[in-house]
């Protein structure tokens, strides 16, 4: 069994296509991880028959010679994804009995190739938090240490957790300002962001519409390109959607960085930051260099106003991407006797604290008299932060920082929002400009908990992105399993 | 005091003087397009409900909204024909507020920057006068659903059938000062979107619908607080609303008090209107950019192509009937009010007498259908049947006395006129012999009255004129007749 987890997804595909394994072992194995690792919590829903059925779809698929990309790869999903037939909840109460009767684009993209659905993953609240902890269904557990209940970051908690747990060979996950690069990170794997309007929206619930985006979590550099390659294609369905083409990122994976100048931002080494993370991204910068890369200080002014005008565009968008769930036509409803207080019952008892936090932030924010303070202006903020980058990348490739300010934190030590949100203060930035992001596992702090370090390329470069993830990837040498997986 | 009856139309006569109305109008037009603005579901009339309802409209969780190509262009057009300046980047904007037939729980519309600005058009009013009426922008926007209230003693049901239909706002500057202004307003805007195809303009079932912001001042003041009367659905009730709302705002202002910001309804059964919401219980509707929907772009060739391929439209028209056919000008106003009147007319009238076509279609088709209660595209008579008619009376064959009966019958049987000429044989007699014996019948048959005539009683003529024409059924032609017997009682 262990040998069959051990693999990643490139060399699980690998053995299918060269038939030393099946998919059906390979699924059961992964749906025997799931059981083995259920206290962790990752899962909302698993669909054994549907994965056992695919599973055997696939293996004739492999036997015939017609197999497709991720042929017979069991993976996870993140809740925020629409499933058809399978329940769709975004972690909330309001959607806890939804059933999609369509399929998101970006999965439809996944099953046409071929991969395997083990079931439904674990998250924030409509991808609201960095913990995982605003789940209606209660946090999910970070693998990594066996003594102490540690975040596996969020909102794509679920999805780290079941990667890091090898409880899914690959997941999906969304990223609005953070979610999948800041997960990734505190459960030692790989969480790609790709460019807005890479991935399809359609199907996804919505969080930040101008900020969601979707990519994979994945254990390594490589897996994330074979994943993103399937996930990623221009839809119609989606009007922000990009009409540009991908080339097959499998092809970047080992292109070197020679010659490449990689842009350290002044920025993102605040006083906040932990030791172990500062002493790691200068050994990270280092690697780079012993590359062949040149290592160029650069600044991003406006960083520091990230945070806020983030903290004003998602609730404003989300405020209005919430309304819909009001009780008429699906989810949950509150019988009342007048139309008002079934509205008010049915979102005061189907959302939480975290969710109602910010449609009330979004709701102000957008209120007349307040608008131009604080919408408008963030918006001005958002512009200013996408020319600061479009300044660097006049003069560098990438960009290396940080992913995180501190690794993974215990759950249930109660945090105020405002302390919570500085979790994606190195995140936000790329999602405000819409940039590429990747956040890898580069080593371990003092506790033994896994530290990320985040690259960002320019806009569609992610062909570069993987190539420079790929470099550090095998400089860092990070191979360590968490103590919680499923052996 | 004033003679009220002097009155001119949009005054009112108070008290303290008289008072003038200040009135713009809100278009909802709903675009002839086969599906949606962001959907692909139909949006045909008269489904049953929830028939046509996309996972969009339903807004379920992770449904986008894709712009309908058509209806955009369909808005470029209607601008360019409203002589309106066309915006080529203009921006999608959530209208955010809670109700149980919007789904998504916001409107998506057009907020700061409309797909079409400022423009104007020319309105005829009815004692032949023209008046320029400002149009101040048009944008797009979805509908709302329907919320069915009679369905059930506690409940109320949804029909999302309508849910993101597309709707073209015009939104007419404060110009319009009377409410028969308003209804020629209407009417000409109606007539406009019916040219280019861009709206049915049926007023019945909702296709077409007004908001009037009505106020009142003293002639030369600054413009009062206005009301919004919502949701009118027909000329004359926009008039009657208007009308009634003018006279209650002149009643409260006379008596001291101050008028009210506010949203009202129209009562069709008192004709009056009455409050909806006041102006503090408005919505905050929280506009903002709809992230889901790039910015509306496109090029100035692309606007040329749509300029150029614009049917001919009601002004130009009429100046081309005027010009062609001869008519007047009221007559071509009143022609090219409709479409369909003057497809009518110009093939009725072709190389044939225009000013006898205008006066028979007019007159006797548009009055005769009156009387049957019958819509134009109803009529019986064919406008190749029509022209026939003008013909036979142009050379000779009936006279406009017996054309009159034919045309009675056309009504009825839907026939030619010609069949029916011959049928009953109504062909008018123009031949001397024919006539001279009808005479000669006469003159015997009233000797006496010969003899009266002769000795100067002159009078007489007109009754052996009318004997003859009774003799011949009226098919004898009046001038010959009149020049044979001026001969024969010499």
């Amino acid at each position: 069994m262990s040998e069959l987890l051990n693999l990643n997804l490139v060399e699980a595909s690998q053995a299918l296509k060269n038939k030393k394994i099946s998919s059906l072992e390979l699924t059961k194995a992964y749906l025997k991880s799931i059981s083995d690792t259920s206290s962790l919590g990752a899962y909302l829903e698993i669909v054994e028959d549907k994965a056992i059925s695919m599973a055997k779809e696939s293996d004739k698929k492999l036997i015939d010679g017609t197999a497709r990309p991720l042929e017979g790869i069991p993976i996870g999903i993140k809740d925020m994804f629409c499933t058809k037939d399978i329940k769709t909840t975004a972690s909330s109460k309001i959607l806890e009995n939804f059933i999609p009767t369509y399929e998101s684009t970006v999965t439809q993209n996944l099953w046409n190739d071929g991969a395997v659905i083990l079931g439904k993953l674990s998250c924030d609240e409509f991808a609201m938090g960095s913990s995982n902890e605003t789940a209606a269904k209660g946090n999910v557990i970070n693998p990594w240490l066996k003594n102490k209940k540690m975040s596996p970051g969020g909102s794509s908690g679920g999805s780290a957790a079941a990667v890091a747990a090898r409880s899914a060979l690959a997941a999906t996950g969304t990223d609005t300002g953070g979610s999948i690069r800041q997960p990734a990170a505190f459960c030692g794997i790989t969480g790609l962001k790709p460019t807005y309007g890479r991935c399809s929206r359609w199907g996804i619930v919505a969080f930040s519409s101008s900020l969601d985006q979707a990519g994979p979590l994945t254990r390594t550099v490589s897996d994330a390109a074979l994943m993103l390659n399937s996930m990623a294609g221009y839809d119609q369905k989606d009007s922000t959607s990009a009409n540009l083409k991908m080339p097959d990122l499998m092809d970047y994976l080992d292109k070197g960085i020679k010659g490449k100048k990689i842009g350290i931002p002044k920025e993102y080494t605040q006083d906040g930051t932990s030791e172990d993370i500062v002493k790691i991204y200068e050994k990270s910068i280092d690697w780079l260099k012993d590359e062949g890369a040149e290592i160029i200080p650069v600044s991003l002014p406006h960083t520091k106003y990230a945070l806020p005008a983030y903290y004003i565009i998602a609730p404003a968008e989300a405020s209005s991407n919430l309304a819909r769930y009001d009780g008429v036509r699906y989810g949950a409803r509150h019988e009342a006797s007048s139309l008002d207080e079934m509205y008010e019952l049915t979102r005061g008892n189907g959302f939480g604290d975290e969710v109602k936090r910010r449609i009330m932030i979004g709701t102000y924010v957008l209120s007349s008299g307040y608008y131009d303070a604080y919408y408008l202006k963030a918006q001005k903020v958002r512009r200013l932060i996408k020319e600061d980058f479009e300044n660097v990348y006049k003069k560098v490739n990438y960009i290396l920082t940080p992913s995180t300010p501190t690794t993974s934190f215990e759950l249930g030590k109660k945090q105020d929002p405002l302390t919570m949100y500085l979790n994606d203060i190195f995140t936000v930035p790329a999602s405000l400009a819409g940039l590429p992001g990747i956040s890898l596992p580069v080593g371990l702090d003092k506790s033994g908990l896994p530290i990320g370090i985040q690259l960002i390329a320019n806009s569609f470069d992610e062909p570069g992105l993987i190539s420079t993830a790929r470099v550090l990837e095998m400089s860092a040498g990070f191979n360590f399993i968490a103590d919680g997986a499923a052996k | 005091m004033n003679d009220t009856s002097t009155l001119k139309p949009g005054h009112i006569q108070g008290e303290t003087g008289i008072w003038e109305m200040v009135i713009g109008l809100e278009i909802h037009a709903q675009i002839s397009s086969k599906s949606k603005l962001f959907s692909g579901a139909s949006a045909s009339f008269g489904s049953e409900a929830n028939r046509n309802v996309s996972l969009v409209d339903a807004a379920m969780p992770g449904m986008l909204p894709v712009i309908n190509e058509f209806c955009v262009e369909q808005a470029v057009k209607t601008g360019l024909a409203l002589n309106a300046k066309i915006n080529n980047v203009s921006v999608f904007d959530r209208k955010n507020y809670f109700y149980a037939d919007l789904p998504q729980g916001y409107q998506i519309s057009q907020f700061t920057k409309p797909i079409v600005g400022e423009g104007k058009i020319i309105v005829d009013l009815d004692d032949g006068e023209q008046t320029t009426i400002g149009i101040e922008r048009l944008h797009l926007e979805q509908d709302a659903g329907k919320s069915l209230h009679d369905q059930h003693p506690t409940k109320s049901y949804i029909d999302l059938n309508r849910t993101g239909v597309a709707l073209m706002e015009i939104v007419s500057k404060p110009d319009i000062r009377s409410p028969q202004e308003a209804g020629a307003y209407v009417k000409k805007i109606r007539s406009i979107l019916r040219y280019i195809g861009a709206c049915d303009g049926n007023m019945e079932e909702g296709s077409l619908r007004a908001d009037c912001n009505v106020s009142v001042r003293k002639s030369g003041e600054e413009f009062g607080t206005r009301c919004e009367i919502k949701n009118l659905n027909s000329i004359r009730f926009i008039i009657q609303a208007i009308q009634s709302e003018a006279e209650r705002q002149v009643d409260i202002l006379e008596e001291g008090g101050t008028i009210d910001q506010e949203t009202r309804l129209f009562d069709t059964s008192t004709g009056e209107t009455r409050s909806m919401r006041s102006k503090e219980d408005a919505h905050d509707y929280r506009y903002f950019p709809d992230p889901d929907l790039l910015p509306l772009e496109f090029t100035e060739n692309w606007v040329k192509d749509i300029k150029e391929k614009l049917p001919e439209l009601p002004d130009s028209l009429k100046k081309r009937l005027v010009k062609d056919f001869g008519i007047t000008s009221y007559d071509a106003s009143i022609l090219v009010e409709e479409k369909d009147y003057v497809d009518f007319y110009q093939q009725a009238a072709n190389g044939r007498d225009g000013k006898l076509t205008a006066n028979w279609m007019i007159t006797e088709l548009f009055g005769a259908l009156k009387k049957d209660n019958l819509s134009f595209s109803e009529s019986p008579i064919t406008s190749e049947n029509l022209g026939e008619l003008i013909s036979l009376i142009s050379n000779g064959t009936i006279s406009g006395k017996i054309a009159k009966e034919v045309f009675s019958e056309m009504m009825k049987s839907k026939k030619s006129p010609s069949e029916i000429v011959k049928e009953k044989g109504l062909e008018q007699v123009s031949d001397d012999a024919e006539i001279l014996k009808l005479i000669n019948l006469v003159i015997s048959d009233n000797q006496d009255k010969v003899n009266e005539y002769l000795s100067g009683k002159d009078k007489l003529f007109g009754f052996f004129v009318g004997q003859v024409m009774k003799l011949s059924q009226g098919k004898a032609n009046p001038g010959v007749v009149n020049k044979l017997l001026k001969e024969k009682l010499k």
